[in-house]
């Protein structure tokens, strides 16, 4: 993988930040757009647009035929066995929502438990809280060990025979942890138990088969996959689209509508109510297009690379605290410096172009857990070199000359 | 340079080693403020004698520099102060955060002000202003006696 070149791909490099070239260490929050995706949206505008699955006339048409080419594109590239699988929301957030909703509403009672980790983001953790107000079910979460990760035992042990549904991280968006969830999903289902996975992170940056995994659900943000904000996608087993109740009402989602009676429309219509992100669905085709052009095994090599690369030079730094030290790791590091709060850190950072987040990731679960309010936090991007750890190193020196540290 | 401006001495040594980070003994008002973009936390509790002077003022919490930095000034400054005083040096202070150049209230001493306005360097960066104004707020909150917590988000 030739990352100069693939740099080159990504128009926001050409911009100066503070006068520096950017050094865009957050893709974990959403990633860069490459030209191929923005020319995608202003091409559907300027010369396809229409909305989909309704008109007959010829830019409706094409449009329609569009829209569905991503759903089998996703359905391929992520190996799911059929088409009505994929249904498109306006992100992970909404698809677990979707999930949520819809699973609580038929198979969740009062005393029902919901199975978490301590890893997850608030968007895996919300929509179920709901439920413990609506049905008053109970939410346990499965723990960390020392090294920020969570392992299959962890799972095991919060079990019971009260337990219908679990719903775990791919990968963590704070300490980087991946999760073994090909052995989750058997020891789930051993059980009896549907398991719903957040992709957030683990879509953009690892090999993807649903059929291999066998897991039940699975949530993909469209923005954090180089693709358009505004798309998500929710992988189902097609049992369970078939047999949850639709989520949202209205247009596009119903077969036939009556003043006593209503029917709902085939999948994936059925899930897809109202004027669906048209154009971000049919641009994230070429998001789609752009991973399989370097291929996620590049992709993982690379990342994995940056990834020693960075442990190494940030481990070295006496004033640096790495948050984990899980077995298996993807692209995200958390750290700490002693003295210099996230958001200072993260600001003097910013002064360089050099771009990460601090704060608690949408993790205060897992924050509360590890004792810190905030954490700062580098994450990597097909486009990341060495050079931009080694600018990082340079930036966080600048940080703890300016707090008068050692 | 911008940063400077941001982190002058004074700040890192507040922001460092703030004062009056305890818990009031026999408090008598008190709020709590809370940053939910980035967690910071703040709680400040009052002591208003009988004649609504500032007899004691302390805060507990945590967050970054600033934050840290703004209560502890704030605190020191507001020591000792009539409650119509203290409100007066709050709105002074969030109109300089916000769009003044400088302060002007007769209550504090020019070098009480300078000291004040050494957090005036947040102007440069919207998203740190919140970080300079969180404890401010929450002793307007305090003094109001409104029970409610402060969240820079509403």
């Amino acid at each position: 993988m030739n990352v100069s070149d693939t740099k080159k791909e990504f128009p926001i490099f050409d911009n100066k930040v503070h006068n520096n070239d950017l050094i865009y260490l957050d893709s974990a929050n959403s990633s860069q757009k490459p030209r191929v995706v923005i020319d995608r949206i202003y091409d559907f505008y300027t010369k396809e647009f229409s909305n989909v699955g309704r008109s007959v006339h010829y830019l409706a048409i094409a449009a329609t035929n569009l829209y569905e080419n991503t759903r089998v594109s996703v359905q391929k590239y992520i190996n799911a066995l059929d088409k009505n699988e994929i249904v498109f929301t306006k992100g992970a957030t909404e698809a677990i929502n979707l999930v949520a909703n819809t699973f609580g509403q038929k198979y969740l009672e009062e005393g029902d438990e919901v199975l978490l980790t301590e890893l997850e983001h608030h968007s895996n953790y919300v929509p179920w809280h709901f439920l413990r107000k609506s049905k008053n079910i109970k939410i346990e979460f499965a723990e960390i060990n020392n090294d920020g990760d969570i392992t299959l035992d962890s799972i095991e042990r919060k079990i019971t025979n009260k337990t219908k549904i679990i719903c775990v991280t791919h990968l963590s968006n704070v300490t980087g942890a991946i999760l073994p969830i090909k052995d989750i999903a058997k020891l789930a289902h051993s059980k009896g138990i549907p398991i719903l996975i957040d992709g957030c992170q683990g879509a953009p940056h690892l090999k993807l088969d649903m059929q291999d995994l066998d897991c039940d659900f699975y949530a993909i943000s469209g923005h954090k996959m180089y693709g358009p904000t505004g798309i998500g996608i929710l992988y189902a087993k097609k049992k369970w689209l078939d047999e949850l109740p639709p989520y949202q009402g209205g247009g596009g989602m119903i077969k036939e509508v009556n003043k006593n009676v209503i029917s709902y429309g085939d999948l994936p219509n059925k899930y897809e109510a109202g004027t669906m992100a048209t154009a971000q669905v049919i641009a994230f085709n070429e998001s789609i297009k752009f991973l399989e052009k370097i291929g996620i095994d590049n992709i993982e090599k690379h990342e994995k690379e940056l990834l020693n690369y960075a442990t190494e030079i940030l481990g070295n730094n006496n004033s640096i605290n790495i948050v984990g030290n899980p077995k298996n790791k993807g692209g995200v590091i958390s750290f700490t410096i002693e003295g210099v709060h996230p958001h200072d850190i993260a600001t003097i950072l910013d002064e360089d172009g050099v771009a990460i987040r601090a704060g608690h990731h949408c993790c205060q679960i897992l924050h509360q857990k590890l004792g810190l309010p905030a954490t700062a936090r580098v994450s990597f991007g097909v486009y990341n070199t060495k050079e931009d750890i080694d600018q990082l190193d340079k930036s966080i020196e600048k940080c703890k000359n300016i707090f008068n540290l050692k | 340079m911008n940063l400077k401006e941001l982190y002058q001495e004074i700040i890192l040594d507040h922001g460092k080693n703030p004062r009056n980070l305890r818990k009031t003994d026999n408090f008598n008002k008190d709020a709590k403020g809370y940053n939910p973009l980035c967690g910071d936390k703040v709680h400040v509790y009052l002591k208003l004698n009988e004649n609504k002077k500032v007899e004691d003022i302390s805060f507990e919490g945590s967050g970054c520099a600033i934050s840290m930095a703004s209560a502890s000034i704030m605190t020191d400054l507001v020591r000792g102060k009539e409650e119509i005083e203290v409100k007066e040096i709050v709105s002074d202070f969030l109109d300089m955060i916000k769009e003044k150049n400088e302060l002007s209230n007769k209550i504090l001493k020019d070098d009480e002000k300078t000291k004040l306005m050494c957090l005036s360097g947040v102007k440069k960066y919207p998203m740190r202003v919140k970080c300079a104004t969180l404890s401010w707020h929450t002793l307007t909150s305090a003094l109001e006696n409104s029970q409610i917590t402060i969240n820079t988000e509403n």
